[in-house]
């Protein structure tokens, strides 16, 4: 558990960086969140995986599956790879001040 | 007459209705249960099948002599179910309507959901060992294999019985030994995970095992597509892994009927409150076993432990009562570790597997987290109990609540 000053507010973030209330989160946190993971720049494409992500959190209380963002958010499996390499879920949900998104067993 | 659906006669249904048919008042309510198929199979016996251990025939029996008297038992694909208006259309026509309803309809594995996989070479040298047909035909593959490249691969979680895969990889290595060709096959274990299994202790312990047997783990793995022509599976990430022989466990989703009637999440596993069994859209609908979007693992003992709390929920529900969160995620795992041995898990939501002694604390007969000849004989007879005490929704010698007693926090 630590603090941290995003974009001038003072947001808890577990140990992993991971936002502990999304409700913190805010547009102008979210390119210094991707740098600290090697994501830079962000481009379009990204804050559309972003903005579903947001979005569908709002609606669902969870944070979507890469299945789930293939069926609802029309964004390829591929492209999300592409994207944010080496596990997009976790990545997307780190840069969009969601929490980290809960493996299974 | 009230009307009580349990929809899904496999393992989960066919302990529910065992255990409700007895003790519901049969002037106020009647039990009908909704199964497309004759067969049951014992389904951790598939596991055995491509080694010579097991055949088709020790895997299965007639569902029809595990069913209660009393109930009414439909055979027949359903077409939809309509929660919003308590009823479920069979394929048929016919409609059955209802106040209560179980969903115990299952996982099964979808290997369409990988590009390349059902192709010209699906059951030649790609196989499952999920379904009768997949262990049996890589029976005969495995029986006249002469050596090369195995690739054990769990395409992504969640997955039914999350130790099988790692218990085929170590009976292979049993196997090839057993047949004096240990060195000419090569066993890699290919898992999106970051490591043997999901729990830190766990994954370390079963880790080591497969170092200990020259099993290569390659884990973080996200299996993309399979090019079949060239016998190489890629990950989303373009990275490339060859193989002679590739065992495939597939993608897993719950039923097509669940998905077609809006029941589901992506997977088609329905939204089910973790503690009480309850559907999280609708209060009249219970979820049993694999076909929830639980966190825990997917398995029979799984059930069996929900079965408990589900069968008083049912109770207090009909009652007007409130329900019990009393289902903790409990889970009991026989890993088959070759060489007549095997490790024994037990865990829950929280508390992730520990060793020690299982089930009377300090006693056993059974050790958690250890390698033992004694779990080899409980997994063994696992069958027996399988057929003629589980199905039929007897009481076992385990609590539905996983117990800190015996376990050893490390």
């Amino acid at each position: 558990m630590a603090e941290a000053t995003l974009a001038g507010v003072t947001v808890e973030r577990d140990d992993e960086g991971f936002f502990k209330n999304p409700d913190d989160w805010k547009e102008e946190m979210a390119p210094e969140l991707a740098k600290e993971i090697g994501i830079d720049p962000l481009t379009e494409e990204h804050w559309k995986v972003i903005r579903f992500m947001r979005e569908d959190y709002k609606v669902k209380g969870q944070v979507p599956s890469i299945r789930r963002m293939k069926n609802e958010g029309g964004i390829s499996t591929k492209d999300l790879y592409n994207l944010f390499p080496k596990g997009p879920a976790k990545k997307a949900a780190y840069i969009a001040g969601l929490g980290k998104p809960h493996g299974c067993i | 007459m009230k009307q009580l659906l349990i929809v899904g006669g496999g393992t989960a249904g066919t302990m529910m209705a065992n255990k409700l048919a007895p003790v519901l008042d049969d002037s106020e309510w009647h039990i009908t249960l909704i199964d497309e198929h004759e067969t049951h199979y014992y389904q951790p016996g598939f596991l055995f099948i491509p080694w010579g251990i097991y055949n088709k025939n020790d895997v299965i029996k007639p569902k029809r002599d595990f069913y209660p008297s009393g109930i009414d038992v439909i055979i027949s694909p359903i077409e939809i179910i309509e929660p919003d208006e308590n009823r479920v259309k069979l394929a048929d026509g016919r409609v059955i309507s209802y106040d209560l309803m179980i969903v115990a309809t299952g996982s099964r594995i979808n290997p369409g959901e990988t590009e390349g996989m059902l192709g010209d070479k699906w059951h030649k040298n790609i196989f499952d060992f999920y379904t009768i047909e997949g262990a049996t035909n890589l029976r005969n593959f495995i029986k006249y294999w002469e050596g090369g490249k195995l690739v054990v691969n769990v395409v992504e979680m969640p997955i039914k019985c999350p130790v099988a895969p790692l218990e085929f990889a170590f009976l292979a290595d049993w196997y090839f030994t057993e047949q004096g060709i240990r060195d000419k096959v090569e066993i890699e274990y290919v898992t999106p995970l970051p490591g043997a299994f999901t729990k830190p202790i766990a994954a370390k312990f079963l880790g080591e095992f497969l170092t200990k047997k020259n099993i290569k783990l390659t884990s973080d793995f996200s299996a993309g597509r399979v090019d079949a022509e060239n016998n190489k599976l890629y990950s989303w990430d373009e990275e490339a892994i060859d193989y002679d022989l590739l065992v495939t466990i597939p993608t897993n989703m719950g039923a097509e009927v669940i998905g077609r009637s809006g029941m589901g999440d992506d997977l088609n596993f329905i939204p089910t409150d973790h503690h009480t069994l309850q559907s999280k859209k609708w209060e009249n609908v219970f979820v049993l076993g694999d076909a929830t979007d639980l966190p825990s693992s997917k398995a029979g003992s799984v059930a069996h432990f929900e079965a408990d709390v589900l069968f008083e929920n049912i109770q207090r529900y009909i009652d007007g009562r409130p329900l019990k969160p009393a289902f903790d995620g409990h889970a009991n795992c026989y890993i088959e570790s070759g060489f007549g041995k095997g490790i024994l898990i037990d865990f829950n939501y929280d508390v992730e597997p520990l060793p020690g002694k299982f089930p009377l604390p300090g006693v056993g007969p059974f050790s958690l987290l250890q390698e033992t000849r004694m779990n080899h004989w409980g997994k063994m007879t696992f069958r027996w109990v399988y057929w003629n005490l589980l199905l039929k929704g007897a009481e076992l010698p385990i609590e539905a609540q996983m117990t800190m007693a015996g376990k050893k926090r490390v």
